[in-house]
């Protein structure tokens, strides 16, 4: 790092059009479902519109600390999932704080939000909350069994727990990309990442139709706002993790969008056209198929 | 932004008042100029509606969300939990039984809120003016911003109702909280004239 105060600059224009990003792409995603359903849909500038709105409410109700702490923690998850990865290879004001080893730390910040919110939800004293919790941490707990495995095998294939390097090995065609170098490791990760994406049909912890929008049942106001930003970074920085890890990364940002954009209307299709799982059947679901596919992807690395 | 609750954070609760605060509401002025137009005009096109049908009306709101008419187009959704919305659409007759849970659900919303009577018997209590067990005027006990009447009325009428209710926010002239809080007593009176198992607080939150 030669110049703090220039990665940092750099960070937060990154985290600028990331946010900007994520929150178009939520309003397209809004518009994709709802054309599927023949509504029109709202407009795609829709998110920005709710966010402003749940700023400008006048009151909040507190419960507490933690339940303060509650959408930071999930906000930081989020923003901390985005500042140590690689966005773009090979562009300097593209690598946040990417560092070696950085794959690790990663993968601890996909759930880092998740057991902040289970915290601060649970202290709302709402009897919902805490069934919502259970259900979100259980859901992604066993989407994380294939992904992890799937990241073991990518991390033996090339040698190293960065990203930079699994995206620079990755560099010079399709050919290299690991879709195609280790499609065993992908198939189990692109499983895992169905369960992480929050659409159907794994989003029984936060479907309104279910136990009443799962653990922000009590959140309003400003604490609403921080995770509807939070929404916004925490799925294009998912987004872009699984196009480092599995897709080649980018070089540059149409490459970026296309690929990302692609990625996400694999959750957002495989959604709109299914039901949506129990906890015990996407559980078996995760548990049975993608872990055994995340195990033979290790496996074949191990001898 | 006012915290509720936080006025009387210090004091020693059991379990059962650390879960609730029964402070009185405050009405929490406008801000002048143009980031109030702002958020208005955002209110106006972000309205999240309580999914509580409260009576008969609330077949009506069913096609409102689906392809036919769909809503979303104006940015409107529903919403399961008072805490995040800010549309209350009393849906048709209240009766004295359901009155109590829209109270509590309406105390619960957070400040910029509005309430929309669906139907006649919201007026003056439409078809069931002299009934034992529901009220006749909706405004007596919680502040109305639109009355849509009709029995029923149709969901081009709703549709119309909400454009109605937009303008009035986007004029700055739907404050029904503030209303709300400001004549606090007088809601209150009325409500406990009819609600006769009074066994809540009086205002919850």
């Amino acid at each position: 790092m030669e110049n703090f105060w220039t990665t940092l600059l750099y960070a937060f224009i990154s985290m600028f059009i990331i946010f900007n990003y994520g929150m178009v792409l939520g309003g397209v995603v809004y518009k994709i479902i709802a054309r599927v359903h023949g509504r029109f849909g709202p407009p795609v500038w829709q998110p920005y519109i709710n966010l402003v709105k749940v700023m400008g409410v006048r009151t909040a109700i507190s419960h507490g600390i933690m339940f303060w702490l509650g959408p930071v923690f999930r906000f930081t998850g989020g923003i901390g999932l985005f500042l140590f990865m690689p966005v773009l290879f090979g562009v300097p004001w593209m690598q946040n704080f990417s560092f070696s080893g950085d794959l690790l730390l990663v993968i601890y910040f996909i759930f880092f939000g998740q057991l902040g919110m289970a915290l601060g939800a649970a202290e709302s004293g709402h009897p919902y909350s805490p069934m919502g919790i259970m259900r979100g941490l259980s859901q992604v707990t066993a989407s994380e069994v294939p992904f992890a495995l799937a990241v073991i095998a990518l991390a033996a294939q090339h040698g190293t727990l960065s990203i930079t390097e699994i995206v620079a090995a990755q560099q010079g065609g399709i050919a290299n990309w690991n879709i195609v170098t280790n499609p065993v490791a992908t198939l189990a990760g692109m499983m895992a990442f169905l369960g992480m994406m929050m659409h159907a049909p794994f989003n029984l912890h936060i479907a309104p139709q279910e136990i009443p929008i799962g653990p922000p049942t009590e959140y309003q106001s400003n604490f609403l706002s921080y995770m509807q930003a939070n929404r916004a970074f925490f799925a294009s920085a998912k987004l872009i993790l699984f196009m480092n890890l599995f897709f080649g990364g980018a070089t540059n940002i149409p490459v970026l969008v296309g690929k990302t954009f692609s990625l996400y209307m694999i959750t957002v299709f495989i959604g709109v056209v299914n039901p949506r799982f129990t906890l015990e059947n996407s559980i078996r679901w995760f548990i049975r198929i993608p872990t055994v596919t995340g195990i033979i992807a290790v496996l074949i690395y191990t001898f | 932004m006012t915290m509720i609750g936080e006025e009387n954070k210090n004091e020693k609760k059991n379990f059962d008042t650390e879960l609730f605060c029964d402070a009185v509401p405050k009405e929490v002025p406008r801000i002048n100029g143009i980031i109030q137009k702002f958020y208005d005009w955002a209110q106006a096109n972000s309205l999240w509606i309580l999914a509580f049908g409260t009576g008969c009306g609330s077949i009506e709101m069913r096609p409102l969300y689906t392809a036919r008419y769909d809503i979303s187009r104006f940015g409107m959704a529903p919403r399961p939990t008072p805490r995040q919305s800010n549309l209350f659409i009393i849906s048709g007759y209240a009766s004295v039984k359901t009155l109590k849970r829209i109270v509590r659900s309406y105390e619960q919303m957070q400040n910029p809120k509005f309430v929309m009577g669906l139907g006649s018997c919201t007026v003056n209590g439409g078809m069931y003016w002299d009934s034992y067990n529901t009220i006749n005027r909706l405004d007596h006990y919680i502040p109305v911003d639109t009355y849509v009447a009709g029995c029923m009325p149709r969901p081009e009428a709703l549709i119309a109702g909400f454009e109605d209710l937009k303008k009035r926010i986007k004029e700055g002239r739907a404050e029904g909280a503030n209303e709300y809080a400001k004549n606090f007593e007088w809601y209150k009176a009325n409500q406990k004239k009819v609600i006769k198992d009074w066994d809540m607080p009086d205002y919850n939150w």
